[in-house]
């Protein structure tokens, strides 16, 4: 039994050695596991026709504040696809991993496709929940992830904040407490996206679900006939950065397979599989092709809170708004 | 030094036992609290007192002592029928008693979770009655009941399995009805096991992070422990405050676990 295990360990490094398939480590968040999937797929095989060099591809998958602690405390990401910049910028402030000017190395902010944030609703929109103002409103439940550890929670959390602070005509103590009575009606804060979905979907928890768009045609997909998504009068955009972690990259010597990776997403191969896993292409012509999935909606930017750094101190680092609407 | 005993090779064994305790325990417990030292008293005595520690450290504190309470209790009876009672399927029985030692708690916590929501199969008829047992203070009472249990029974076992029939006989021939054998001759006998099943099922039931997350809400001041807190603060990037929390934690445990001892000493002395 031993012999034999350390036989097949042998084996199977010999053969590494002769095959040598190089590897990739892509560390992304939760919800991008099904368009990933495809994409790899199609990268390998775009890589394999053009250098002749099998590509293994593996993931991972968790809440983007989260992932982007794990890369700083030395998981070995060759690039990390994070659901928004700042966690980006937390990898390379504290771990010096890649240069601070990461998101100027590729076009449209390092953002290959765009997403916003929507409201998942029961079939039949029992509840009559129409726009922001419908979540404050007593006896309704609303189901969004913890912000300090979800990314797209964040944009959850910047989307409501934006609507708020325009019907609050900018007065910043009323838009407070838009938002405190918001997160009065979240009956449950889960870690991560994937973890709402599942407290929505499948424990029938809460009659609104704060969901980026791709998940939220997800859950119809997976559950038929239980939801219904509803557009708010205003989102956010939301631009998931891509980047190569350049010093992993270079210590495991895939920096030319890694920028050709985070490249081959603004091909139109790979924007089409993105419009059709329901994240906004930047391609004009796939864009075109998936839009009766994206309809038009009125949205404002991260640019609007000065940025996700300022973005981040003033609203979710400690003692910033959201501990602020908790306090008593 | 001189006495000869039973094991040689004293001064080896000890010297391996400091070295691994030390590896194990003591270092990286020393690391804790130097971090945790780093904020000073002032910090110290800031995040301690911060209200949504507080009402974490109660929650946290307060579920887990009446998780172990309980435990205590039906650990003595299922014990009693484990070890007293001869029936079919009592070894099977026996086994599924160590099912939450080697489960996942990651695993028990989303199994909880799906029969205690609102559209469970027991949270349905719960709900139904207007208790909300998944995503509230009950659902955390529930799981740290679930992964203390099998330490009350396993330290219960081998004391109920020494703790022959002939005694209660006895105290039967010298006249004493059932209620006062219980009381005067049974329980005290398996009072230390009792206090130490107790400590080991409240001690675990602090500390438990991976059920918990996934049946609580976790929401501030409501239903978010402790353990949930220390690593919100480290996604937070904010080590030291984690560390601060943590210890806090730990001194608290020690302190308590200290008290729980001097109890079982003092029971000890007790004449019976």
């Amino acid at each position: 039994m031993k012999t034999s295990s350390f036989t097949t360990l042998a084996l199977s490094f010999l053969l590494a050695g002769f095959n040598h398939a190089a590897e990739l480590l892509n560390v992304s968040y939760d919800p991008t596991r099904e368009f990933y999937a495809e994409f790899n797929e199609a990268f390998a095989a775009h890589w394999k026709a053009k250098t002749g060099e099998a590509v293994k591809i593996k993931q991972s998958h968790g809440g983007s504040g989260k992932q982007a602690r794990s890369v700083i405390d030395g998981l070995k990401a060759d690039v990390v696809t994070l659901a928004l910049s700042g966690d980006i910028d937390v990898i390379a402030d504290k771990a010096n991993l890649l240069p601070q000017d990461w998101q100027a190395k590729l076009p449209n902010n390092s953002s290959p496709y765009t997403s916003t944030i929507v409201f998942v609703v029961r079939k039949g929109n029992p509840k009559g929940v129409k726009d922001w103002s419908d979540l404050v409103k007593p006896g309704i439940k609303v189901i969004t992830p913890n912000p300090k550890t979800s990314g797209g929670a964040r944009w959850n959390y910047l989307a409501a904040w934006a609507y708020a602070s325009r019907k609050a005509g900018g007065d910043l103590a009323k838009t407070k407490e838009f938002i405190r009575s918001l997160y009065q009606n979240v009956p449950v804060l889960d870690t991560g996206a994937r973890g709402s979905t599942t407290t929505f979907a499948q424990r029938g928890i809460g009659d609104v679900f704060l969901s980026w768009e791709n998940e939220a045609h997800l859950i119809e997909k997976e559950f038929p006939g239980t939801t219904e998504i509803v557009i708010p009068s205003i989102s956010i955009l939301a631009e998931p950065p891509v980047a190569v972690v350049e010093k992993n990259a270079k210590k495991h010597g895939t920096e030319a397979l890694a920028k050709a990776y985070l490249g081959f997403l603004y091909t139109p191969e790979a924007q089409n599989i993105a419009g059709k896993h329901f994240y906004r292409p930047r391609d004009k012509a796939a864009l075109a092709k998936w839009s009766q999935n994206f309809p038009k909606i009125n949205l404002v930017t991260i640019a609007e809170f000065g940025g996700w750094a300022k973005a981040q101190s003033t609203h979710f680092a400690s003692g910033g708004t959201f501990d602020e609407i908790y306090r008593k | 030094m001189s006495k000869r005993r039973v094991i040689p090779g004293f001064g080896l064994s000890l010297g391996f036992t400091v070295i691994y305790l030390s590896l194990l325990i003591l270092i990286p417990l020393a690391a804790l609290f130097l971090k945790a030292a780093g904020v000073g008293w002032r910090g110290w005595l800031e995040l301690l007192t911060n209200e949504r520690v507080l009402a974490a450290a109660k929650l946290t504190f307060g579920a887990s002592a009446c998780a172990a309470a309980l435990s205590t209790v039906t650990g003595l009876l299922v014990t009693w029928v484990l070890v007293r009672y001869r029936f079919p399927g009592r070894r099977l029985m026996d086994a599924m008693i160590d099912l939450p030692f080697a489960l996942p708690t990651a695993v028990a916590g989303i199994t909880l979770t799906a029969i205690y929501a609102p559209n469970g199969w027991i949270g349905a008829y719960l709900d139904r009655i207007g208790i909300k047992a998944a995503y509230s203070p009950l659902g955390i009472f529930l799981a740290l009941t679930f992964i203390g249990f099998p330490f009350v029974v396993r330290t219960m076992q081998p004391v109920l399995e020494d703790f022959t029939r002939d005694t209660e006989e006895a105290a039967a021939t010298l006249g004493a009805g059932r209620w006062t054998t219980f009381r005067r001759v049974v329980l005290p006998a398996l009072m230390p096991a009792l206090i130490t099943g107790f400590t080991l099922a409240f001690a675990r039931a602090i500390g438990e992070y991976g059920s918990v997350i996934f049946i609580s809400g976790n929401l501030p001041y409501k239903t978010e422990i402790l353990p949930l807190l220390i690593v919100s603060k480290l996604e937070e990037f904010n080590v030291p405050a984690a560390a601060v929390i943590a210890s806090g934690m730990l001194i608290i445990s020690f302190a308590l676990l200290f008290c729980i001892n001097l109890l079982q000493r003092w029971l000890n002395w007790q004449p019976r």
